[in-house]
């Protein structure tokens, strides 16, 4: 029992990361912009958040520097992309490789440091309880943050007028733009809510799950992130199945090895980038399902010409 | 608080001036209470210019507005909205994957956008005859229908001036008719509508006063029911109007049949192809009639061959089966395509007018006979174009879109019929040209069809139809009807078979 209890937990803090990254990726790309610099958000979120938690000694000042690193990298993507009209593509790849290189440098000094333990949830009775307890109520907040976002997210895109222009933007920018909302400036907010999060999904890795420096430490998570918003067809519902799913791939990876299973370890590994692209496939075979909810004005150029 | 002015709108000396070009000079007008005033004037006579500046979209560099006779100068169309006007614009400002609340709710401002919604909404469509399902996504409504969103939304923030920009373009004449009670009703509560257009049977018929543009100026303003069509249209173009001629040709032998194709759509809200059949022989001309979006964009691909059929006698070109075949086996065989998108389908739009004509005119020209460009040859080619259609451009060199849209169709219908096709497939041959170019080009399909062409022309223009078909059929839902001599057939007939609004099929939509 105990067993199953700590996959499961295992799988929750593998997943965490990834609800971050993807919620926040999910806004961007229903205002209409696709930001491929997940990656390299998250980690410098990661860093970011590991150097001021052991310069500082305070988690939560390891947080808000994450979230205030992932905006300035995602203000750079959008003031590429929106104001300058670069390419979305060419400009969040090059943002990934900028922030890995960034993040490398910025992280040199603190290989081998350990961040302090993140404190967990306690309620008293609750979380004592055998199995149930440690699952449901023994968490860090970030974890119990990760689904308040997706639920205030799912509200703000579908209850509030607000989200409405959001979805609007990402439908038909010339329109929405024809009707006077200021699209460059929502897409430059979304763009920064965007990386935010995965700087916080970033900081997740870094803090609370290794918690520990290590160069390149995202190893792809920014991508199946990505991966994760087709998946889950831009609903934020479906995109809990998605990022546990995968978080479930990686632990029963690990645990596979612990039980010492005659399989390469290589295969293991690649599994959850293999069943990412056995998702996108399924779902590309049904063009008109997949572009139902696909933002119409993804990943192009707005340029208002008057 | 409200000044009374004997005229809700008046315009003095308002101009824009855009680089090496004045878009609006000068231009002095007045709208009345309750008024419905035409707007009149060829592409790129500044009509457009004008409504944005009143609209807030664009600012005048000079001249001044006044509203209820006080000064009005909109910074962008939320303060116009604010002002009382509302805009029914050509393309449509909906967002096909929401549905029509959701689109009324983002065309408002936020304060009307409160409360129940819902009721007004479907109040406002009942007492004005423009039925609405609130909850529909707009993709899946016709373009009837979705016109009636973009009014209801118009409607529901109580306008005291309408601006409407050639709203007829797209519908049926029954949908015309309706359109029309609803904008009379409205100018008799009081409300001013400012129309744009270029259709003058129908100036004539709705509207109480004209003014006429041309080349940015006023040229003209006058009472539209007092005029002719055709004075009207002189005013317009400043120039005698020689409208085509169909005389008697040879119908020769067939040179393009297809039979009883059917193909589901491959976009998101299109309409599926079903069983349609048509045999068109040389010399004649097969007009096919239509709203906008009931599969004649499916038609077009399937005819020219960007979508195969898996029988190759689905359609048969000169003799030879092609279902199997792409555009360039098709174009070897004779059949030379005009798509209805100018930009990024009829043309490649930042490319050079040489290379888009290579791109099209390579197979039948022998442009690149061995393989490497024949840019001598080429420019021969172009210059013919440009002569014989009177194409306006800097240059061969310039980009495909830097030219105004009517150069640009000028130039496309050009390039396809001096490659001397045996099949011509003209998707709006004239969308975008000013009268003296359509008539221009209603003369060159005339004369290739002389030459034993046979043309099949996809139009929305039923006086464009009616004027040089020999035959037309009606394209309803994805279904073609038979088609009938020119001579039996009557406006109103073909507008019942275009139908009212027409169900697009849910089938292709899951939810």
């Amino acid at each position: 029992m105990d067993l199953v209890a700590n996959i499961l937990i295992g799988v929750i803090i593998a997943a965490t990361p990834l609800v971050f990254a993807a919620i926040g990726e999910l806004v961007v790309e229903k205002s209409g912009v696709l930001n491929l610099g997940v990656e390299g958000m998250m980690i410098i979120g990661a860093i970011a958040a590991f150097a001021t938690t052991i310069e500082t000694g305070s988690i939560l000042g390891g947080i808000v520097a994450a979230i205030i690193c992932g905006a300035l990298m995602a203000l750079l993507f959008a003031f590429l992309t929106q104001t300058l009209l670069a390419n979305q593509v060419a400009t969040g790849l090059a943002l990934t490789l900028f922030g890995l290189g960034l993040a490398a440098l910025i992280g040199q000094g603190y290989s081998g440091k350990s961040a302090p333990p993140f404190p967990k949830l306690h309620i008293p009775g609750l979380s004592d309880l055998p199995v149930v307890g440690p699952l449901l109520f023994g968490h860090d907040f970030l974890v119990y943050l990760s689904f308040a976002l997706g639920i205030g997210v799912a509200w703000f895109l579908n209850r509030t007028r607000a989200g409405l222009i959001v979805r609007a933007i990402g439908e038909n920018h010339d329109a929405a733009h024809a009707i006077g909302y200021p699209v460059v400036l929502i897409r430059y907010a979304t763009i920064m809510f965007g990386g935010a999060c995965a700087a916080v999904g970033g900081a997740y890795l870094s803090i609370v799950q290794t918690p520990l420096w290590v160069e390149n430490m995202t190893a792809g998570r920014g991508w199946i992130a990505l991966a994760l918003v087709v998946f889950a067809t831009w609903l934020p519902g479906r995109l809990y199945l998605g990022a546990y799913l995968f978080g479930g791939i990686t632990i029963v990876q690990l645990h596979s090895q612990a039980l010492g299973l005659k399989v390469e370890p290589q295969l293991l590994a690649m599994l959850p980038y293999l069943a990412t692209i056995v998702v996108l496939v399924i779902i590309s075979a049904d063009r008109t399902r997949a572009r139902l909810n696909a933002p119409a004005s993804l990943g192009q150029t707005f340029f208002a010409s008057h | 608080m409200e000044k009374t002015s004997e005229y809700l709108l008046e315009l003095k000396g308002l101009t824009k001036t855009f680089p090496g070009v004045v878009a609006s000079d000068n231009v002095s007008f007045q709208v009345g209470h309750g008024e419905i005033h035409a707007l009149l004037g060829e592409n790129g006579a500044g009509k457009s210019t004008l409504v944005k500046m009143i609209y807030g979209v664009l600012q005048p560099d000079g001249g001044v507005m006044h509203l209820h006779g006080e000064t009005y100068a909109p910074a962008n169309p939320s303060a116009a909205r604010a002002h009382g006007l509302g805009m029914v614009f050509q393309h449509f400002l909906l967002f096909d994957a929401l549905t029509v609340i959701e689109n009324i709710e983002l065309g408002i401002a936020p304060e009307l956008a409160k409360g129940d919604l819902r009721s007004r909404i479907v109040e406002v469509s009942e007492f004005y005859g423009l039925k609405l399902d609130p909850d529909r996504l707009v993709g899946e409504l016709s373009v009837g229908q979705r016109q009636r969103v973009e009014i209801v939304r118009c409607l529901l923030q109580n306008p005291r001036l309408i601006i409407m920009d050639e709203p007829t373009s797209v519908l049926t004449p029954q949908e015309v008719e309706v359109l029309f009670r609803t904008l009379r009703q409205l100018a008799s509560e009081g409300c001013s509508i400012l129309y744009i257009s270029h259709k003058l049977e129908e100036i004539r018929a709705l509207c109480h006063k004209a003014t006429v543009l041309r080349g940015g100026k006023v040229v003209a303003a006058c009472t539209p029911a007092e005029e002719s069509a055709k004075s009207l249209a002189e005013m317009m173009i400043g120039d005698v109007l020689v409208p085509a001629k169909r005389t008697e040709t040879m119908i020769g032998a067939e040179r393009l049949r297809v039979d009883k194709v059917s193909l589901p759509s491959t976009h998101q809200f299109g309409v599926s192809l079903k069983d349609v059949s048509l045999s068109v022989r040389g010399g004649e001309i097969l007009g096919i009639a239509g709203v906008a979006g009931n599969g004649q964009e499916e038609l077009m691909e399937f005819l020219i061959g960007e979508r195969l059929t898996r029988r190759a006698d689905a359609i048969v070109i000169g003799g030879v089966e092609a279902g199997r075949k792409g555009p360039d086996a098709r174009r070897a065989l004779g059949l030379c395509p005009v798509p209805e998108e100018r930009l990024g389908h009829a043309a490649v739009p930042g490319m050079s007018l040489v290379e888009n004509t290579i791109l099209s005119a390579r197979v039948r020209k022998q442009l690149a006979g061995s393989g490497i460009i024949d840019y001598a040859r080429t420019r021969e080619f172009m210059q013919e174009i440009i002569s014989g259609f009177d194409v306006r451009t800097a240059g061969m060199d310039h980009a495909a879109r830097s030219l105004s849209g009517g150069n640009l169709q000028k130039f496309i219908m050009g390039r396809e019929i001096l490659q001397a096709p045996s099949v011509l497939i003209a998707c709006q041959p004239t969308w975008g040209v000013d009268a003296g170019a359509a008539a221009a080009i209603h003369n060159a399909l005339i004369d290739l069809t002389k030459n034993g062409a046979a043309i099949v022309v996809i139009s929305q223009d039923l006086d464009e139809l009616m004027a040089i078909s020999d035959r037309i059929a009606v394209i309803a839902n994805g279904a073609l009807s038979d088609p009938e001599p020119v001579a039996e057939v009557t406006i109103e007939s073909i507008g019942r078979k275009m139908g009212g609004p027409s169900s697009v099929e849910h089938a292709d939509v899951p939810h």
